[in-house]
């Protein structure tokens, strides 16, 4: 068997979503190429070929790949996946957007989010939020699969050395143009890589109020998270999001403040390895999956956290 | 200009979905089902479109079972200004639905086809993008904001680092995420009026598409179940038990 695992990287390193990918990639078994695809890359080529277990390192650095635009990042997967049986993403907005298009090009389906890896055909997803889990056979010949990072380790970083090879780029489709980024500006860690995450619900009433959370994450070097009712609040941006329609993350350690547990926010952190809940509404469907329930009322609960550590 | 939107009609995400007995998968008898929540934002996003002037019809489109009428009448009550079923009683994966949406995208040449970005029954979050390359058209993924000018459009779109802009030729795709529009209620007068708009039905078989599906579900299974917590009593406790207990600060 043999593998593509396209990269996502900001040009200079990795996503650390990437090395997850590689650890599904090596369960499912065979040769891994890992495919880094942008416009001036080659940095992040370089530390894509010291991840341990990649056999060669693709690169394509051309400017049609200035924003890694959908339709020219589809063109490139389809002109290499003739040579692979599977073809793997992270489950990211980076993933989720360029590899349906692949897929389709190719006439083939695609297996969205797998969480384990039974065979080099068989998987299992998570649909419904979560709520339940799917354990599907493809008889496609060639599979191209996202990946749910949170399910699987991260490869090491270091220990591998490959060869890295230039790949020729089709022409820029001329269909869509990179017009900018507006990135969230966070000194803290992303939420995705953050061993511990606060994250607040509508319960915090404002977003001044969040600043409570900052002062212990600041102690405890974790990432600040939201459910999406504080986000639609305006509470925090949406980038703060956790759940099934912002970021699924499972950090070691998931602290929800003011967060009642609605199904789709529980699909975006109950994997975490432990989960406290303070929530004043006892009856907050948050502690049926918390570890360590405090009913109290945040606004004492959360000083009193902050003068413990 | 004309839009045509995709709505699929599902589980309704306030409803515990349940595994049936025998793993073959979600028990849906008598559950309350409704149009996917990410639809409801691209149905809106039309009808506003419209309503500013920018377009002149919008056509809303299911592929599914009958029940799916249901849906439909919904986007029509909502706004829309006919709808298209094309019937299926088979679960069909998002390359098949892409390749019944080209079909209807090839009869009514649309100007714009909005969907949501993901059903939030299977999660798969594929078929806007399938469809735009089966059709050779851009596509605009998770969309927050869209302007629609000059035979483009600019469009603003969620991604993990923050808000993405980008610009794209139209005809496009666009899939919606939930910040683009807050959706309006149907009022019953609009209820009682969609009732008699028109409704096109056809069989998925009359389009000799190919949508055999390329996976077999081999069994649904619940998750599993995490060990029953602890209520604590007070900080001071919940300190010591993640100190000493969990080990994790």
């Amino acid at each position: 068997m043999s593998i593509l695992v396209i990269a996502e990287h900001d040009n200079a390193s990795l996503v650390g979503a990437t090395l997850n990918t590689v650890t599904a990639a090596q369960q499912i078994g065979g040769d891994i190429d890992l495919l880094i695809a942008g416009n001036g890359c080659a940095a992040a080529a370089q530390a894509a070929a010291q991840v341990a277990g990649v056999n060669r390192v693709l690169l394509a650095d051309d400017a049609s790949l200035e924003g890694q635009l959908a339709e020219n990042v589809a063109n490139l997967v389809v002109s290499l996946a003739g040579n692979y049986t599977h073809v793997l993403t992270a489950a990211t907005t980076f993933g989720k957007n360029f590899m349906p298009r692949a897929a389709a090009l190719l006439d083939m389906s695609q297996i969205s989010e797998i969480s384990e890896v039974i065979s080099a055909d068989t998987f299992v997803r998570p649909v419904y939020a979560g709520n339940a889990m799917a354990k599907v056979q493809s008889s496609d010949s060639i599979k191209l699969i996202t990946v749910r990072t949170t399910k699987f380790d991260a490869a090491a970083e270091t220990g591998g050395s490959a060869a890295v090879e230039a790949v020729a780029v089709a022409a820029d489709s001329g269909l869509s143009r990179f017009v900018g980024l507006a990135a969230s500006e966070s000194e803290r860690v992303e939420l995705t890589s953050a061993s511990i995450v606060i994250s607040g619900g509508r319960g915090m009433q404002n977003g001044e109020n969040f600043h409570m959370l900052d002062s212990i994450a600041d102690k405890l070097g974790a990432a600040v998270g939201a459910s999406r009712a504080a986000v639609d609040a305006g509470f925090v941006p949406n980038d703060y999001q956790v759940g099934q329609t912002g970021k699924v993350i499972a950090p070691d350690l998931y602290i929800a403040v003011g967060i009642s547990g609605a199904i789709q926010h529980l699909a975006g952190m109950k994997d975490s390895k432990t989960i406290v809940a303070i929530n004043k509404d006892s009856e907050a469907p948050i502690f049926q999956v918390a570890d360590y329930g405090l009913v109290a009322d945040l606004f004492e609960a959360v000083p009193e956290l902050d003068k413990a550590l | 200009m004309k839009v045509l939107v995709g709505v699929k009609r599902v589980l309704d995400p306030q409803v515990k979905a349940r595994v049936k007995a025998d793993k073959s998968g979600i028990d849906l008898t008598n559950a309350k089902m409704t149009m996917n929540p990410f639809d409801e934002n691209a149905v809106e996003e039309a009808i506003r479109l419209r309503e500013a002037g920018t377009v002149e019809e919008v056509v809303a489109l299911s592929i599914g079972a009958a029940k799916s009428e249901e849906t439909l009448r919904n986007a029509l009550a909502l706004g829309a200004d006919r709808a298209i079923l094309v019937l299926t009683e088979d679960v069909l994966e998002p390359l098949a639905i892409a390749k019944v949406f080209k079909a209807i995208v090839e009869k009514e040449s649309p100007d714009l086809v909005l969907v949501g970005k993901q059903a939030i029954d299977d999660d798969c979050n594929q078929t806007g993008q399938m469809l735009s390359a089966l059709l050779g058209w851009p596509q605009a993924t998770f969309a927050s904001k869209l302007e629609l000018a000059d035979g483009t459009a600019q469009v603003t779109r969620e991604v993990d680092s923050g808000l993405e802009t980008i610009n794209v030729n139209m005809p496009a795709v666009v899939s919606v995420d939930l910040r683009l529009n807050e959706p309006r209620y149907a009022s019953l007068p609009n209820v009682m009026k969609a009732k008699r708009k028109p409704l096109e039905k056809m069989d998925l078989a009359d389009l000799g598409l190919d949508t055999a599906n390329r996976m077999t579900t081999i069994e649904v299974m619940e998750p599993p179940a995490r060990a029953a917590g602890v209520i604590v009593e007070s900080v001071a406790e919940l300190v010591e038990k993640l100190r000493n207990e969990a080990k994790v600060i």
